[in-house]
């Protein structure tokens, strides 16, 4: 599953929901692998408000990744003069669309629970004591 | 009823998870199209949306629109395995009444033929409270549900019908023809097709706007397509 999922994902237990500690989960023990993928710039540059920067920042870090710029990128950043894609907004595509964790976990960051991620596809499903 | 006693969690793992697990190829060989009010719903969201797609299926509703961002869930790994395959989305395995997202967050979701498995009235209202709450606010949900009135289709249900109901489908087992399903007791079932039976509440005309009202949702559209109640929701302001 790409990087760009994390920023949607956060613990499934009711309880750790709406607290902060769950967001963003925490990636443990993560393969990743890089898949290619057109790069859509409408896409990236209108999506770039929705991204919590601190947490892709998180994230890169734990995931070994080169580390992001301490503010995101302004729009003004992602196209040059004739409106062709920079190198900035191609690196964000190449991070959160196209780097995905294969296999691994993910981690909330308050109950500490595990979710396992298997051939790119996170589970979920809580045992049913948890739920 | 007696029966109704029993629904719940467990009553649907039995009659619609584990069949959606075990039909999970099948049924995706048989939905393919997606159908034009669900497909104009999201063609219409600009560039960079984000928004969710519980129940995701095969994930027939991921290849609209190329330029939003879909994250898809489904009960059953089978089919989020199938669905997982429509880039550039992402597909998780979840519940629809523990999903794994921020409430608030995002621009729009789809939940298309999923609620109508939850098995008990509280769970139904349940369901559509955890889609309204992803929402921004401004955020649209489109949510269908099978209908009670479907006097024109093979099946062939009417208001005096029961709204709970399990509907069969059919697995052909040697033949070539894949794809097509017919009625368990159609008369030419061969001895090697398998039958599964799904949960189904079939909805009545109103019940879904009212379960979205329930929901602390507000209803800006509604209709009826091809056997289907559908509703566009908003979450209520406060
Ligand atoms: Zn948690």
């Amino acid at each position: 599953m790409k990087l760009l999922t994390l920023n949607f994902l956060t613990c499934a237990r009711k309880t750790c929901k709406s607290t902060a500690a769950a967001f963003p989960l925490h990636p443990k023990e993560a393969e990743l692998e890089q898949v290619e993928m057109d790069m859509n710039p409408l896409f990236i540059t209108n999506m770039l408000p929705r991204l919590e920067w601190e947490a892709m920042k998180t994230l890169t870090t734990e995931l070994g990744l080169p580390n992001l710029p301490a503010e995101p990128p302004s729009a003004e950043e992602l196209a040059d003069e004739s409106g062709e894609p920079t190198q900035t907004l191609k690196d964000l595509h190449t991070l959160l669309m196209e780097t995905s964790i294969a296999s691994g976990k993910l981690v909330c960051g308050n109950c500490e629970h595990e979710y396992a991620v298997k051939e790119g596809i996170a589970n979920f499903l809580l045992p049913s004591h948890m739920v | 009823m007696a029966e109704v006693e029993y629904r719940g969690e467990n009553y649907e793992e039995q009659h619609v998870h584990t069949v959606y697990e075990q039909i999970a190829s099948h049924f995706s060989s048989t939905r393919y199209k997606p159908w034009p009010i669900i497909e104009r719903f999201l063609k219409e969201l600009p560039a960079g949306s984000v928004g969710l797609d519980i129940g995701c299926g095969n994930g027939k509703y991921l290849a609209v629109n190329p330029s939003i961002f879909l994250v898809g869930s489904d009960r059953s790994h089978n089919l989020a395995e199938i669905a997982a395959q429509h880039q550039p989305h992402s597909v998780v395995v979840a519940d629809i009444l523990d999903l794994p997202h921020q409430p608030h967050c995002f621009d729009f979701a789809i939940s298309i033929a999923v609620v109508h498995h939850l098995s008990t009235p509280e769970r139904r209202v349940q369901a559509i409270r955890s889609i309204v709450e992803s929402l921004k606010p401004g955020g649209k949900a489109l949510v269908y549900v099978w209908a009670l009135e479907q006097e024109s289709s093979r099946r062939g249900w009417s208001e005096q019908d029961t709204q709970d109901v399990m509907v069969p489908w059919v697995m052909r087992g040697s033949k070539k023809d894949h794809g097509d399903r017919h009625e368990a007791n159609g008369g030419h079932s061969h001895s090697s097709d398998k039958t599964f039976h799904r949960y189904y509440h079939l909805y009545r005309k109103g019940e879904l706007e009212q379960d979205v009202h329930a929901a602390d949702g507000c209803v800006i559209d509604a209709g009826y397509e091809k056997d289907n109640w559908w509703a566009i929701a908003e979450p209520t302001q406060r």
